[in-house]
């Protein structure tokens, strides 16, 4: 390999199934603890000590879900993206997990951001659902995750279907800022000024605060869930290998 | 200059030879623009023949329509020569795969996409589309309508192994029309309003540059993929 | 704490059950990946035990 000089060393550690394996179990605790501390102080800053917003009142509460889990949900899709290029590019068996466990868990937390979105939506709109920009391009993100779940579970080669939705999800990644874009366009179209969810005047201290924690909560959560995984999926494929037959048999000792 | 040239005369060949293949399967030709027709006239039998609500949704209507036929014709794009072994043979010849995907995807449009728009007045008259409305319609679909070839010949190149193609391909391919959709409406809602439509056919051109310079890596890379399994 | 009483921190000023449902259904969606995996990886486990236990009794 010529290339083998411009990469640093972890990089190619991390193409090693094992050290992954390893490397994942001393993280997960630390991101354990750091996701359930977060994401319970975060949420009883958030539900008991945070100010009502003075126009749409305790309803403002749900903010607390709904935008951690849309930053995730397009974060996730792009990590799934990337590891699908690191896997195409250099051939990473793990970043071809990575993406395989993302899609799942993404498609999961815009289900949540929906489903949040939705809610929210009742008592400021008096709808259950509105054809709100952001919702509608979370609603296409929520299509682009199925579509590539569908395509990893219709081919039987794993590597052809690592390939294959890595191939999807980097062009569904390029496609992402247009659909936004386009979404946004025929919003201001068809509904012209009303106000939107999460857009506001600069917030108050104890309200971007919790927002904040709840945010890095959701980041410390989804690792946690990527790494469980993760490691469910290199078990499975290193099951000929030593190192994985000396796990089992020391674990059901 | 010669390579240049070599590379054109190749590219002609393989469009040539595309057309006459769905020339003389006349069913491949005709069947996406029967389907577009009678989509757009469940519309009429299915919410309301009344001439102002379908002046209203005809834009939407004949542009859903036409993305639907495309989505029905783009299984067959790449299959036979899959299933005949002139796929892989393409992919080990040392002609630039980049010109085959893009003579094969042109062929695939002049026969869906350019037809589509051919026919899309017929609609537009059976839908009581108004009739300043037409150009922008027409005009729209011409530009629209390669970019939704391109990318449905990535989800067609994805998906050419597999036996269940058909309502796979609506799934990978439908969210990536989106925005074409979007603005292929929009200018013809903004031709029938008698506002500018060059901002929307921009948009399109743009998104169609876009698509024709990134959509052939992709379609070739998708091809490799589906032909090494 | 922004609330007089219970009751009125679980009314939420009449949006109780927006926020609530809300809340409810991010905890759903938390615990299901977390067991998700964790049961998978029971299941492998188990299978994985199993199969080195055949294989060590064939030799």
């Amino acid at each position: 390999m010529a290339d083998k000089k411009w990469m640093p060393r972890w990089f190619y550690q991390l193409a090693s199934p094992r050290w992954c394996y390893d490397i994942t179990g001393k993280l997960l605790p630390l991101f354990a603890w750091a996701a359930a501390l977060l994401l319970l102080g975060g949420t009883a800053w958030a539900l008991a000590f945070a100010p009502a917003d003075y126009q749409q009142g305790n309803s403002f509460r749900i903010i607390y879900i709904h935008v951690p889990s849309a930053i995730l949900a397009q974060s996730c899709y792009m990590l799934m993206a990337i590891a699908g290029a690191v896997g195409l590019i250099w051939k990473m068996k793990v970043a071809d997990m990575v993406a395989k466990c993302c899609a799942p868990i993404g498609a999961s937390i815009a289900v949540l951001a929906l489903a949040t979105g939705a809610i929210w939506g009742k008592p400021t709109w008096g709808a259950w659902w509105v054809w709100d920009a952001r919702l509608t391009s979370m609603l296409i993100l929520l299509f682009l995750y199925f579509g590539v779940m569908a395509l990893n579970s219709a081919i039987e080669n794993q590597t052809t279907a690592a390939q294959s939705t890595a191939v999807l999800s980097l062009v569904g990644l390029v496609n992402i800022p247009i659909i936004k874009y386009s979404v946004e366009w025929w919003n201001t179209l068809h509904q012209p000024a009303t106000f939107t969810l999460t857009e506001r005047p600069a917030m108050p201290f104890e309200m971007w605060m919790p927002l904040l924690i709840m945010v890095l909560g959701f980041y410390c959560f989804f690792a946690v869930t990527v790494m469980l995984r993760l490691r469910n999926e290199i078990v499975t494929r290193e099951r000929r290998s030593g190192w994985v037959k000396d796990l089992i048999q020391t674990q059901f000792r | 200059m010669t390579n240049s040239g070599a590379g054109e005369m190749f590219f002609w060949g393989v469009l040539k030879r595309d057309l006459l293949l769905s020339f003389r399967r006349k069913s491949d030709l005709v069947n996406p623009l029967i389907f577009f027709l009678m989509v757009a006239s469940l519309f009429p039998l299915g919410v309301s023949p009344e001439p102002t609500f379908l002046a209203e949704v005809a834009p939407g209507v004949i542009w859903v329509a036409a993305l639907l036929a495309t989505l029905l014709s783009l299984d067959g794009l790449f299959r036979s020569d899959f299933e005949d072994g002139t796929l892989e043979q393409t992919l080990l010849s040392p002609q630039p795969l980049f010109l085959v995907v893009l003579a094969k995807v042109f062929a695939h449009w002049m026969m869906t996409g350019l037809a589509l728009t051919l026919l899309s007045p017929l609609l537009a008259v059976m839908l009581f589309l108004p009739v300043e409305g037409m150009w922008g319609l027409m005009a729209s679909l011409l530009l629209g309508t390669p970019t939704l070839s391109l990318i449905g010949a990535i989800g067609a190149a994805l998906t050419v192994g597999l036996r269940k193609g058909g309502v796979l391909i609506s799934l990978l391919v439908l969210p990536l029309y989106i925005p074409v959709l979007i603005f292929g409406t929009g200018a013809a809602q903004a031709a029938i309003t008698g506002l500018p439509i060059a901002g929307f056919l921009a948009l399109l051109g743009a998104i169609l540059v876009l698509g024709l310079v990134l959509a052939p890596f992709a379609i070739a890379a998708a091809l490799r993929i589906s032909a090494s399994s | 704490m922004g609330f007089e009483s219970i009751t009125d921190f679980l009314a939420m000023g009449g949006h109780g059950l927006y926020v609530w449902l809300s809340y409810a259904i991010a905890l759903v969606v938390v615990v299901l990946n977390l067991m998700a995996p964790l049961r998978t990886k029971k299941q492998i486990h188990k299978e994985q035990a199993r199969r080195l236990r055949r294989e060590q009794s064939q030799i």
